[in-house]
């Protein structure tokens, strides 16, 4: 027979979930795991050579969120009428269990301390005014130290390699030098650099940058994490981003952590259990439990719970806690309430450098947390006062394995032509001998960028759509426009014999049909003010106390460092103050 | 769900297909089967195409992709074939696209608003096109010259030309994205014929094993491509 109370319930089997899952299982808790997509296991959604087939893996989709059942509806400004995000494209949100978790590319970051504070540091360096109007610029109400052990726990864990700046004050290598101090070593040691790494590295540091290589949930070497889950050596096959990886080598809640957590008695996992909401007691202020349905066989089930945690990915959290009715939604014309406030994404631009015919970029190799990246334009690493915008962008050649779809549908537009001979001529000269520079930014919070409920579309469920308002602002234009012109001189430096330096232009509008990343965030974020945020530094909702909501919601702007290294240490963070406080005496962690 | 397969070598897929074709019947793929062990003896058969619209699929892929000194075009490479059998994928029926209506038009960057799945895009869209050919040039677009059918293919491309229902840049899109996946997917599925695409762009196909080429200085890799059935050029 079916269970009908547990203690605890976790939505959503991506890291967030799968983090939480182990966690409360481990402090004696029964859980259960409630996945609205299938089960998945590397060893069959990763067999090889199956899995090296890119018509059925990124471009027909097989992993990702099966948008006949739910999606989104975007719009750029209040005034416009939303429309369904009908094909998957700008952003590639995961489902089955493992989540994205299962097919991200690996790249493992920490935080930059000051991003943890940007408003306190902009103030004080810049003063309140530099901050522009109908930008709502917040601290996390975390500081670096305290997510320190976090961070380490995490990247034992996820067998993160990398090369570190400084550990315990000491400087040890040649890693990140705006990197702050650690508590140790990663665990494994960098990924090599490819070519087009190496000469990135090169250049970037003949023009006075800092190049560092990319921390990748990559495994350099076998290795066997803190749980017992074991790795395999990565070989660059290239095949990370959008697919499941073959060998083992990229970290994964289904490599490293569910393999042990299935074997705890205390664990449930229900795939194919779409959660419908969380229920709530008459007062508002306490979840009973959710309601979930059976996907196969449309059967609705109840369970109750004491507590319940929310890891079914950015977006889908801030949908359930609307359509639940956690917390008070966001009135951008009003500016109060948190559901749904201070939504945000990411600045990507990717520019292109050609080598000479001589140099083959061999752009097929590569893995997808590898490569060298600066940080001397991202965060507050650089004066802004002369530039006048918050924000910055770590910039990378990230050489992740490019395949020849992908490649041909990309090559030319921007006046070159698109088809034909030339186009041939110009597509294969450019997947032989090019490499990428991304520019990969912050984006700030903006009044009039929020998430609300939609009021024309459903899902098949019956449910309103989660409605996104967003679209690129002056601020971050202008950012981006500012670190795209940094990449010039590297470029030259890199012996390029041609370049195609692409930024985001003046009032140019979010567009859906490109992919940019699946980097979203906020909507329900941590603070330390119950009216400008909806949860608190322990990611505890500040309305319904049993419910903790985990994930890039959490984030109150946009970091120029890819998020799921920081969604991680807050999910070990917010287990550790359950664990430690919460489940001696349950209520809020933090008086409103 | 795509099926997967258990045998992955082409060959012997196709004759383990001949023995057992009841998974593929299971998922509606009888038709895809017939066709793949027919090839062997006969030229494909299209199975959702007719006559006309298949020999436009031809004309209208090598225009795109055309045969030159870089190598094989799309017609070589079977990608009319692959565009085939696409059609009877869960793919062609939009199954992971959100379907929903109402269907209302609006910004370009808010993307596709249509209520057509691939399979209705083709029908009417290459009905459309033929119609604007016999209109503008008195023949039907394969009988047309190659410059003629550049200047159609622009003009589609350019969003000048609305194909009834259907605004021409949004079928020449579809058609540009098919052409170019049947000229590099895995030939497992009907295009990239003998690796042909894979052999011109220097990509090595399933070896997925660079641990040894990670940085050689810039020389080119030196390994010709596989495939997933192995086969190898
Ligand atoms: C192609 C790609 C590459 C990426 N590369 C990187 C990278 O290099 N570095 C990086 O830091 N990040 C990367 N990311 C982002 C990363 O994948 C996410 O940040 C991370 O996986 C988020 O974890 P999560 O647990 O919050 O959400 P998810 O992994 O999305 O998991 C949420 C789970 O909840 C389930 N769910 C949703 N709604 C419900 C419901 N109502 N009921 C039940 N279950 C539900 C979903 O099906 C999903 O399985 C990448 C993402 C993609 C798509
Ligand atoms: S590049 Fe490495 S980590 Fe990525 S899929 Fe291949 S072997 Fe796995």
């Amino acid at each position: 027979m079916a269970k009908t109370h547990v203690d605890a319930i976790v939505v959503g089997a991506g890291w967030a979930g799968s983090i939480m899952a182990k966690e409360l299982t481990e402090a004696g808790l029964s859980v259960v795991m409630l996945e609205r997509g299938s089960e998945r296991t590397t060893p069959v959604e990763g067999a090889y050579p199956e899995s090296i087939d890119e018509l059925r893996g990124a471009v027909r989709k097989r992993l990702f969120q099966n948008l006949s059942q739910s999606t989104v509806t975007i719009r750029n400004t209040m005034d416009q009428t939303a429309l369904p995000y009908r094909q998957l494209a700008a952003f590639l949100p995961g489902e089955g269990v493992g989540g994205a978790g299962l097919h991200w590319s690996g790249v493992h970051f920490r935080v930059a301390p000051e991003d943890l504070r940007l408003r306190s540091s902009v103030i004080e360096r810049y003063g309140e005014k530099f901050i522009p109007e109908g930008m709502n610029l917040q601290d996390y109400g975390v500081t670096y130290e305290e997510l320190e052990p976090f961070f380490d726990k995490a990247e034992k864990v996820f067998g993160t390699s990398g090369e570190a700046y400084k550990v315990q004050g000491k400087i040890v290598g040649n890693g990140n030098v705006f990197s702050p101090d650690r508590s140790d070593n990663f665990p494994l040691p960098a990924m090599k650099d490819t070519f087009s790494a190496s000469i990135f590295r090169d250049a970037a540091s003949n023009a006075g940058y800092h190049p560092y290589a990319l921390p990748a949930a990559n495994a350099s070497r076998q290795y066997t994490n803190t749980y017992g889950c074991q790795m395999g050596p990565c070989n660059f096959c290239g095949y990370c981003s959008g697919y499941d990886c073959y060998l083992d080598s990229k970290a994964s809640p289904n490599v490293n952590i569910l393999p042990v957590l299935r074997q705890d008695p205390g664990f449930t996992l229900i795939p194919n259990a779409h959660v419908l909401r969380v229920n709530l007691d008459s007062t508002k202020t306490k979840a009973t439990g959710v309601t979930y349905l059976d996907t196969k066989t449309r059967k609705e089930t109840s369970l109750s719970a004491d507590l319940v945690i929310l890891g079914a990915f950015q977006f889908n959290n801030i949908h359930l806690m609307l359509v639940s009715g956690i917390g008070k939604p966001y009135d951008p014309l009003s500016n109060t309430g948190t559901i749904g406030r201070n939504f945000v994404y990411q600045t990507i631009t990717s520019s292109r450098v050609w080598l000479p015919s001589s140099s083959y970029t061999n752009q097929f190799v590569g893995a997808g947390g590898a490569g060298v990246a600066i940080d001397d334009f991202n965060s507050m690493n650089f004066d802004h006062g002369p530039l006048g915008f918050v924000g910055g962008s770590p910039v990378w050649v990230n050489q992740a394995g490019t395949k020849p779809i992908a490649a041909a549908t990309g090559a030319g537009g921007g006046g070159t032509p698109r088809w034909g001979s030339a186009y041939k001529d110009a597509l294969i000269n450019t997947y032989k001998h090019s490499l990428g520079i991304d520019a990969h930014g912050s984006n700030m919070a903006y009044r009039d960028v929020y998430l609300d409920l939609d009021p024309t579309w459903k899902d098949v469920y019956g449910q309103p759509l989660l409605r996104m308002t967003f679209t690129w602002k002056d601020n971050d234009i202008r950012m981006n426009q500012y670190v795209v012109s940094r990449i010039e001189p590297v470029a030259r430096a890199m012996g390029a014999t041609k370049m195609n330096l692409v930024h985001l232009d003046a009032g140019q509008p979010f567009d859906t049909r490109n992919y940019q990343t699946t980097h979203l965030g906020g909507g329900a974020i941590m603070g330390e003010n119950p009216q400008t945020s909806a949860l608190n530094r322990y990611l505890q909702s500040w309305d319904v106390s049993n419910v903790f909501v985990i994930g890039s919601n959490a984030f109150p702007q946009g970091m120029g460092y890819n998020p799921t290294g920081m969604v991680a240490a807050l999910a070990y963070w917010a287990a550790h103050h359950i664990r430690t406080t919460y489940l001696k005496s349950p209520g809020p962690l933090v008086k409103a | 769900m795509e099926p997967t397969l258990n045998r992955p070598l082409r060959r012997s897929f196709v004759k383990g297909l001949l023995g057992t074709t009841s998974f593929w019947m299971a998922s509606g793929h009888a038709s895809w089967a017939a066709a793949l062990a027919a090839e062997a003896t006969q030229p494909y058969q299209p199975v959702f195409f007719n006559g006309t619209e298949y020999r436009f699929l031809e004309a209208a892929s090598e225009r795109l992709f055309p045969a030159d000194h870089n190598g094989p075009g799309a017609k070589a490479l079977g990608v009319a074939e692959f565009i085939d059998r696409q059609m009877q994928t869960p793919y062609a029926h939009g199954e992971n696209w959100y379907m929903s209506g109402p269907f209302q038009q609006g910004p370009a960057n808010l993307g596709y608003q249509l209520p057509f799945v691939p399979r209705d895009l083709y029908r009417k869209g290459i009905a459309g096109v033929e119609h604007y050919a016999r209109q503008h040039y008195g023949k039907g677009f394969s009988d047309l010259s190659a410059p003629h059918q550049d200047e159609i293919l622009t003009a589609l491309e350019g969003g000048s030309v609305q194909l009834d229902e259907i605004p021409g840049r949004v079928f020449f899109e579809q058609l540009r994205t098919n052409t170019l996946e049947g000229t590099f997917a895995d030939p497992l599925y009907g295009g990239n014929r003998g690796l042909g695409g894979w052999i011109m762009l220097g990509f090595p196909g399933a070896r997925a094993d660079f641990m040894d080429w990670v940085n050689q200085e810039g020389a080119p890799y030196p390994i010709g491509p596989v495939s997933i059935s192995g086969e190898t050029a």
